[in-house]
């Protein structure tokens, strides 16, 4: 038994964001050195700001300013920060009610060691020096001895140029594993032989194989050897170009039912020109350079398969 | 114990744009739902649980909507679920919460669908780069256009077909205020001639990509008593599900669409979907659907769906009219879709569907997919309450 591929898989895509007006109000206000909270009907000040109350679910558009003092309310001690986080050297992830404030912010502060961090000291924003309108245009927090800050304060959360989406990039990286059937299908692709496996209850025939039946719930584990040739089942013709693909159009698109299986897998059609094909064609697949996989299938030059003969593979 | 009766009293839906930049997700979805509690003049604190579904998560990257939404949604304190079974999501997250009330865990459920499609692209989200395996070669229609090839060629339905369909649901959506595309000037010639994406579907054969949200208020017979305007009754709900591929899976007219219709005509007491049922609104993505789900969901014999699309008779004035909304077609936030079909299946059946209002609607059917063909859920509501 081949051994099991393992390969990364990154899965990254720069969501955006609208942010509505509080959101909006609150980010471009970070820009412009202004920390802005909402005030509740029951008079609590929120910071970071919410667009809806959340005991009464009342809409809050009633924005006040707050210091950029504040107090930490509870912490905890990062010793190796990771990529991307706040800073680059051991920090403490802390809680601040910055004053004016009846609710706590998350961010990092910056401290010489776990021991100069404690509950209830009093710290200030260290602004960045480039702001964009994002929570990072707060760099972090540092430790702070001069006076309180003002009460909030009203404030109608205007600016010029408000900043009124983000951009999110999200990123997830795993480790795939195709798992024992897809491997073994894979490495006999290396040496381009396209194999199955057969179901021992319904008897069906899978390729590509996925080591159980999806209808019986069954191991399958009876090799089989479909193909190579097949039939087209159906197909459309691609006019337009799909992002990342670098396929010129048009082209064809194709399901194939190999001989032996009973499901279709989907190929490219290639060596006649795309409005030739046809449902019923018969095909074989055509290897190219290093590639695992097909490139694409070619007809065979047989008489088309009989349209009964592929109907319920549709 | 017999099932309590679930009135529909309230439904609100967005206005749908190609983008809603004036919102965030939270205000796009309390937008929605407000309109639902305005429609069924009860505030926050007359819900006792909120049920909402969405998209897969890698469509827009929210990945706890249920966390994120709870006080856009006045969830605090309340129970909060959320459901996920792709492009049918909205129909199965309405189904949720019929059951909630149905058994008489909760007497008035909020549920709300949304999608934001401006914030991603639900294509990215299809096509992950799985190591391995190749990719998708065909773009979005092309998954679904080598099925259609196989419908036209199982009936030898003519081509004009899929552009009859496209032309009359771009014409309703005319005189529905909330859909996504309005397409004033359109006509069947300019269906015809736009350009062949996915041979055999064309362009305006194809559904927008939207920002959109529905949300309903579900609630028992007391609450129904108290509602402010008729409501609609649920007379049948299902959900099914099969494998996205399968040795002998029919992609024309998938085993689970068709269990689904007959479970929910059996829980109805319908015999003769065509002759008892009065409207459908149901989840056609690209045109040539209409007739495929009018065959899979018993509107007509196999083959013969096409005919009703060429005859007219799922035309707003015909006599099964066929998505008066303007349906996906023309207004497709992914994750809300299937509950804006519920909801105008609801609406039609309340007498409250406007310009679009199918006239004496009396039973109207909601129908939503997703996943490859995977999941459905449907539902049929009535303007009178089930015998009991």
């Amino acid at each position: 038994m081949p051994e099991n591929l393992t390969a990364p898989l990154v899965v990254e895509f720069p969501f955006t964001r609208s942010l509505g007006p509080v959101q909006s109000a609150f980010l471009t206000g970070l820009r412009e050195r202004v920390v802005l909270g909402v005030r509740t009907r029951d008079g609590r000040v929120l910071v970071p700001p919410v667009e809806y109350d959340p005991v009464t679910a009342d809409e809050i558009r009633d924005l006040v300013e707050v210091a950029t003092t504040g107090t930490v309310t509870t912490w905890a001690w990062n010793p190796s920060p990771r990529p991307r986080q706040p800073l680059p050297r051991p920090f403490a992830w802390v809680l601040v009610r910055l004053d004016g404030a009846d609710t706590a912010l998350l961010h990092a502060l910056d401290a010489p060691g776990a021991d100069a961090v404690r509950t209830g000291m009093r710290v200030r924003i260290r602004w960045a020096a480039r702001r964009e309108g994002a929570i990072t245009d707060i760099a972090c927090f540092e430790a702070h001895d001069g006076p309180a800050g003002h009460r909030a304060a009203p404030h109608d959360g205007r600016f010029p140029d408000p900043v009124t989406s983000l951009t999110a990039p999200a990123r997830l990286e795993y480790t795939y594993t195709p798992g024992r059937a897809q491997s073994r299908y894979l490495d006999g692709l290396a040496r381009r032989e396209i194999l199955g496996e057969r179901c021992p209850s319904c008897h069906k025939v899978y390729v590509p194989p996925r080591g159980a039946c999806p209808t019986c719930g069954v191991a399958t584990t009876e090799p089989a050897a479909p193909g190579p040739r097949g039939t087209v089942t159906t197909f459309c013709v691609v006019n337009i170009k799909a992002k990342g693909l670098d396929i010129d159009v048009p082209y064809v698109y194709a399901h194939i039912a190999l001989d032996g299986a009973d499901l279709a897998l989907h190929a490219r059609i290639g060596g006649i020109p795309y409005d030739r094909v046809r449902m019923g064609m018969r095909v074989e697949p055509v290897w190219t350079g290093d590639g695992r996989h097909p490139d694409h299938y070619r007809p065979t030059g047989e008489p088309d398969a009989d349209y009964e003969s592929y109907r319920r593979l549709l | 114990m017999s099932r309590e009766p679930v009135a529909v009293v309230g439904i609100g839906q967005t206005h749908h744009a190609a983008a809603r930049r004036d919102v965030s997700i939270a205000g796009l979805v309390r937008e929605a739902a407000l309109r639902a509690l305005e429609d069924a003049a009860l505030t926050w604190a007359d819900i006792e649980a909120v049920v909402i579904g969405k998209a897969p998560d890698f469509f827009e990257g929210v990945m706890t909507p249920e966390l994120y939404l709870a006080e856009a949604l006045g969830a605090a304190g309340k129970p909060l679920t959320r459901v996920h079974t792709a492009g049918s999501v909205g129909g199965s997250t309405a189904l949720v919460a019929a059951d909630l009330v149905a058994a008489r865990v909760h007497r008035t459920v909020l549920t709300v669908a949304f999608e934001k499609q401006s914030e991603s692209n639900a294509m990215w989200g299809l096509s992950l780069p799985v190591p391995f395996q190749q990719p998708l070669l065909a773009g979005a229609g092309g998954f679904f256009a080598p099925h259609v090839r196989a419908y036209i060629r199982r009936t030898g339905a003519p081509s004009s077909t899929g552009t009859l369909v496209a032309y009359k649901d771009r014409r309703n959506a005319l005189k529905n205020p909330y859909a996504h595309l309005h397409e004033h000037g359109i006509t069947l010639e300019k269906v015809r001639s736009s350009p062949m994406l996915w041979d055999p579907v064309r362009y305006s054969e194809t559904c927008p990509s939207s920002d959109g949200a529905c949300a309903m208020v579900l609630t028992d017979r007391t609450g129904a008593a108290r509602a402010p305007a008729p409501p609609a009754w649920l007379h049948g709900g299902a959900m099914r599900s099969e494998p996205t591929l399968f040795a002998g899976k029919d992609f024309v007219s998938p085993r689970a669409g068709r269990d689904c219709a007959a479970d929910v005509y059996r829980q109805a007491g319908i015999t003769d979907p065509r002759r008892e049922i009065d409207a459908v609104e149901m989840y056609v993505p690209f045109s040539w659907y209409e007739p495929m789900w009018l065959e899979n969901l018993g509107f007509a014999a196999e083959g013969d769906g096409w005919k009703l699309t060429e005859a007219g008779v799922t035309e707003l004035d015909g006599a099964l009219p066929v998505n008066p909304s303007g349906g996906v077609l023309s207004t497709n936030p992914i994750g809300a879709s299937g509950m804006l079909r519920f909801a105008e299946a609801a609406l039609q059946v309340r007498g409250r569907a406007g310009e679009h209002q199918v006239p004496d609607a009396r039973r109207a059917l909601g129908h939503a997919y997703g996943g490859g063909a995977q999941f459905f859920s449907m539902w049929l509501v009535a303007g009178s309450p089930p015998v009991t």
